[in-house]
């Protein structure tokens, strides 16, 4: 029992890095999904060029690869520096969840039926109008229940922080596991109810989702 | 330190045997998932309540829990299990942990399959007095399985992303490779946006092919459109 409690507290130490990152990743991932998302609607093509290349590039390659490449290549080219390793993997996990979730945020606002972009058209709305009162109040419902998938996806993708040096859970836990060869087996089941239990929340919130995303959208 | 071509032509030949690696552990763990889904679904059928919630509970603790960590579990903790425990390789562990980890989500797809078909189909087979085997093989099955073809496809491709993974318990992939050629010469630029620009090579025409399969396939299943003809002055 002692051991439990000892594993316990030191995992402990790692839950509030698990935290931020998911927190950070996930609010810069949002961003970074409705720009791409609008960036793929846009008039102009080279935008919409520019966010097709951005979203097919992130989409096509692995999250684990890009995040070596943030954390080890980035600072050799053109000297840029992510001022720091938590950076690396916030903007990684953003840039690769928000690619995915441009084309949720895309998908949702096609598939508002026509008639409603047509009726704000005969009420004589501006474009700007259209979007803001008519269509995104109806397409983000549609977003919601896949927006909770993606932050269980991204709670799991935090563990890959602990390979760039960031100390969260799995970090913790794989350091105490290296000391306590014999314990390993109650180290891991434990991490993994940590985790489990940060994603029970967000399990439910995205249940909550399904219920409310066909609340309010006209069907054709 | 800017990019620099050596780099290039010196770290190819280790990535691209890599490659190979990655390739094959793609397909190999694919068809573990695709085996332990049916478990799944076959185990969730049996009308036993306690029996189907505990399998329900399990999947969704695989489900959101991290596959780095089951696969550390594996690697690392497996072996000090009492009673049960052994020591397995990087690949087997590969193969188990991812292929345990997606069959939860292929598991989910063979359900969806299973319960688009029509009600009425059901009960058309039992007044027909159809054997359990011929009503599965003969009319449920053969319904199922089309529409969740792009789907079962994706997961191809999720799946190849994910096994870069193994490389962090020794799996000698592209990842791994260009790491190794990294922390030799101390250059990671040019291998690591090669691996990048192979996975990409890779898995984009794989993804643009399943969404032309899946835009034909909703098309056929289009319950609207039942002759399945294309209407070409329609803009989808």
């Amino acid at each position: 029992m002692s051991d439990l409690t000892e594993i316990f507290s030191v995992l402990m130490k790692g839950i509030n890095i698990t935290i931020t990152v998911l927190i950070a990743s996930a609010i810069l991932s949002y961003l970074v999904a409705f720009i791409a998302g609008f960036g793929r609607l846009s008039n102009n093509i080279f935008i919409r060029k520019f966010t097709g290349f951005y979203v097919e590039v992130f989409r096509g390659t692995s999250l684990i690869v890009q995040l070596f490449w943030f954390y080890y290549a980035l600072p050799g080219l053109f000297d840029i520096q992510l001022s720091s390793d938590f950076w690396a993997a916030v903007i990684a996990i953003a840039m690769n969840y928000g690619a995915y979730m441009s084309e949720i945020v895309r998908g949702s606002i096609l598939s508002v039926a026509k008639g409603q972009r047509e009726a704000a058209t005969a009420l004589n709305m501006s474009r700007f109008q259209r979007m803001r009162l008519v269509i995104l109040p109806q397409a983000v419902r549609m977003m919601l229940p896949e927006f909770g998938n993606y932050l269980i996806q991204m709670l799991k993708a935090t563990s890959l922080v602990s390979l760039v040096g960031l100390t969260d859970i799995l970090y913790h836990g794989d350091i105490f596991r290296s000391t306590h060869l014999s314990l390993a087996p109650t180290v891991y089941i434990l991490i993994l109810i940590f985790y489990f239990i940060l994603a029970l929340p967000l399990i439910w919130l995205t249940r909550w989702a399904e219920k409310q995303s066909s609340k309010g959208v006209a069907s054709e | 330190m800017t990019w620099n071509w050596n780099y290039v032509v010196e770290s190819l030949p280790a990535i691209f045997q890599g490659m190979w690696i990655t390739l094959g552990l793609t397909i190999a763990c694919y068809l573990f998932a695709m085996l332990f889904g049916f478990v799944w679904t076959f185990v969730r059928r049996i009308p036993w309540r306690p029996l189907q919630m505990a399998v329900a509970f399990i999947m969704e603790f695989i489900r959101s829990t991290p596959p780095l960590v089951q696969l550390f579990f594996l690697y690392y903790a497996w072996p000090m299990v009492p009673y049960v425990g052994l020591t397995l390789d990087p690949i087997t562990v590969a193969i188990i942990g991812l292929g345990v980890h997606f069959s939860t989500y292929i598991a989910e797809i063979y359900r969806s399959g299973i319960e688009s078909i029509d009600k009425g189909q059901w009960e058309a087979a039992t007044a027909l007095n159809l054997s359990l085997k011929d009503k599965w093989t003969k009319i449920i099955l053969p319904q199922a399985i089309p529409p969740t073809i792009p789907m079962l496809g994706n997961y191809l491709i999720i799946m190849f992303k994910e096994v870069p993974l193994t490389s962090t318990i020794g799996v000698a992939g592209m990842l791994h490779a260009a790491n190794n050629f990294g922390s030799k010469n101390f250059a990671y630029l040019e291998p690591l946006t090669l691996v990048a620009l192979f996975f990409l090579v890779m898995s984009y025409p794989t993804a643009v092919l399943f969404r032309k399969l899946e835009q034909r396939m909703n098309r056929r299943f289009d319950k609207n459109n039942p002759t399945g003809k294309i209407d070409k002055g329609v803009v989808t």
